[in-house]
């Protein structure tokens, strides 16, 4: 077997002959990585989502996971695979301990097995405690904790996480994130997840895809794409209105120096040791500093530079988010 | 996490989980359980005491002043007499039956299964709206089990409400036929489960693709009643007009009517009717096997997309 879990290659999916939601994505995920896939809603991830785990047939081209054709080998596909869904969809008349014992059921794993198994996975999401209550009565989060030990409980060598955060508070976006991180580094799992948040990319994922309009623009690690602009942005302005731009360049790190509304834009590779060799060299000159300050590039700034948009201008609030995954929803159909 | 090795390799795995996660959804919820059993006796209670043909030829119902002279007391008890044998002949020759509310008792065996095969449509819709469907459809589970499951499962709840329509039938002075015995009531449950798994697939085949919430409804507000009214649930077939005959003597809901009255509260010789019982069960069964694994192809064809 490759070391490829998840080889994707020109697949591609359109609705109704016209409305194209992928359009040929090429992409590998190796083992152990979490890959993110960045971008708006309607961007195309869950379609995609959705084909890699058979849901969905491709219109064009074809992906296999650890080696198995999803279009050809789909029932192999579906045994060594775990996915968990962006809805809420644990049956709210049963138990939490009933909905993991039902989704072992669906993979045919014998009740022998499935009932220790169901009890340690309910202690690994902290749900122990909850396990004979409705899941009527769970929280938000707890049914994201849910969602997620169901999605365990075939022991899956890659899991799939749609939004897995998708309206839910800091603090259970935190934990769910320790959860990821953990069977990244207990179980060495392959992880796949979809996500609009871009701190969500930056926090947990090795590397990401940026999508938009069903096309991947990039592909990197959060460091690569992030380093791909060119480095931080010092921002200076000095008390005397002289030109100092060669002073500027002759700093180390500095690639790029330029002036907008009488303030100095330094790019450079190194913000850190820039910003204190800048204050000396322009001591040195009598200069005087009125005003520094250094910004990281983040995945924003990524963003912007390669869609155009900026992803915070789409991120919306839950009902809207809910809205339009309904219209999606009836074009899919 | 990598052993995976225990994966069962048996084609229907997980039906039972199904099956059981549906009749779970019914039971453990109190209010559509209770509502499951009250709703059959309000309609016995109301359609079938309101609508009390057996009284049209009771004796009290002789014009008697349109007799000039007068009759005597005697010639009245001899008329009284006369009435009740005729309206008894004619009650028996309608119906099979002497009192009406036994044959409309058993017809409402039938006619519940019909809402609750009705529901499993719906489900289906729920299932895909709350993302539930996706869920088990990401799981090796084949997708005719998806089906099955919920076809057993309204089959199971339809024996479940004819047990209570019996009972409640049997309360309100239900008149068995002379050939009824305890076995009987297997022979009702058995094709009961037939019906149900027929209509049910029905329900859910057509319901397969809906994404709303509102279409099962409509299909079951258009489906429900002229599939009751072309039937011999409530009126005889040979009372209606040819053209209806014809429709009834396809539904399969009136081959299963039929076995159920054969089986109950009709005696031997009684009423003329066009079927019989080992062709009412063979009927219904094929219906049942039909609609049950066209259900199935659907399923393949397109719960996969």
């Amino acid at each position: 077997m490759s070391e490829d879990v998840i080889k994707v290659e020109g697949l591609t999916k359109v609705f109704n002959g016209s409305l194209v939601a992928v359009d040929h994505i090429n992409f590998s995920v190796k083992h152990g990585e979490i890959f993110g896939f960045l971008g708006p809603n309607g961007a195309g991830k869950t379609t995609t989502i959705n084909m890699l785990i058979t849901l969905l047939r491709p219109t064009e081209g074809k992906a296999s996971i650890l080696g198995s054709d999803i279009a050809k080998q789909n029932v192999d596909v579906r045994s060594s695979i775990g996915f968990v869904p962006q809805e809420y969809t644990a049956d709210e008349d049963l138990t939490g301990y009933e909905n993991i014992l039902l989704c072992a059921d669906l993979y045919g794993i014998p009740k022998t097995v499935s009932k220790k198994r169901g009890l340690d996975l309910l202690n690994l999401v902290d749900l122990a405690p909850f396990k004979d209550k409705r899941v009527q009565t769970y929280s938000g989060g707890m049914r994201r904790r849910l969602e997620l030990a169901c999605g365990l409980v075939n022991r899956p060598k890659v899991l799939f996480l749609d939004e897995p955060t998708l309206g839910l508070d800091v603090q259970t976006r935190a934990a769910i994130w320790n959860y990821v991180r953990m069977l990244k580094k207990e179980f060495g799992m392959t992880i796949f997840m979809t996500t609009h948040y871009l701190e969500e990319a930056d926090a947990l994922c090795d590397r990401i895809a940026i999508i938009d309009h069903g096309k991947i623009v990039v592909v990197g690690t959060p460091e690569e794409l992030k380093e791909s602009l060119g480095g931080d942005i010092i921002t200076l302005a000095i008390q005397k209105d002289i030109d100092i731009t060669e002073l500027m360049r002759k700093i180390e790190h500095v690639v790029d120096v330029k002036k907008e509304n009488g303030a100095y834009l330094i790019k450079s590779e190194n913000g850190e040791v820039t910003a204190p060799l800048i204050i000396e060299a322009l001591r040195r000159e009598g200069h005087i500093v009125i005003r520094l300050s250094l910004t990281k590039p983040t995945l924003n700034e990524v963003y912007l530079q390669y869609t155009g948009k900026s992803l915070r201008d789409t991120e919306e609030s839950r009902e809207a988010v809910m809205a339009q995954r309904t219209t999606l929803g009836k074009a899919r159909t | 996490m990598s052993e995976n090795g225990k994966v069962s390799k048996n084609r229907l795995h997980g039906l039972w989980a199904l099956t059981n996660r549906e009749l779970k959804k019914w039971y453990k919820a109190p209010i559509v359980f209770l509502l499951t059993i009250i709703q059959p006796i309000i309609w016995m209670g109301l359609l079938g005491k309101s609508m009390n043909i057996g009284a049209i030829f009771s004796s009290s119902q002789i014009p008697v002043i349109a007799f000039n002279p007068p009759l005597t007391a005697s010639q009245l008890g001899q008329l009284n007499t006369a009435f009740q044998s005729l309206s008894s002949s004619i009650m028996t020759n309608t119906f099979g039956v002497t009192d009406y509310f036994s044959y409309m008792a058993m017809g409402m065996v039938v006619f519940v299964t019909l809402f609750t095969a009705a529901f499993s449509g719906m489900s289906v819709v729920w299932d895909r709206r709350l993302g539930f469907l996706n869920k088990v459809l990401s799981t090796p589970v084949s997708r005719s089990v998806i089906i099955l499951s919920k076809v057993f499962s309204a089959a199971l709840r339809s024996i479940f409400q004819a047990a209570i329509v019996v009972f409640v039938a049997i309360v309100f002075g239900l008149k068995f036929g002379t050939n009824f015995t305890v076995f009987s009531v297997f022979g009702v449950f058995a094709i009961v489960f037939l019906i149900g798994m027929g209509l049910s697939s029905l329900f859910i085949a057509i319901n397969l693709r809906a994404t709303r919430i509102e279409t099962p409804q409509a299909v079951m507000n258009l489906i429900t009643l002229p599939l009751m009214f072309a039937s011999n649930a409530f009126v005889p077939i040979n009372l209606m007009p040819g053209w209806l005959q014809v429709v009834a003597k396809v539904n399969p809901m009136s081959y299963t009517t039929d076995a159920v009255r054969r089986l109950m509260i009709f005696s031997n010789g009684m009423g003329k009717f066009p079927f019989s019982p080992p062709f009412d069960f063979a009927y219904v069964a094929i219906f049942a096997a039909t609609l049950t694994t066209v259900g199935i192809i659907l399923s393949w064809r397109f719960l996969n997309k």
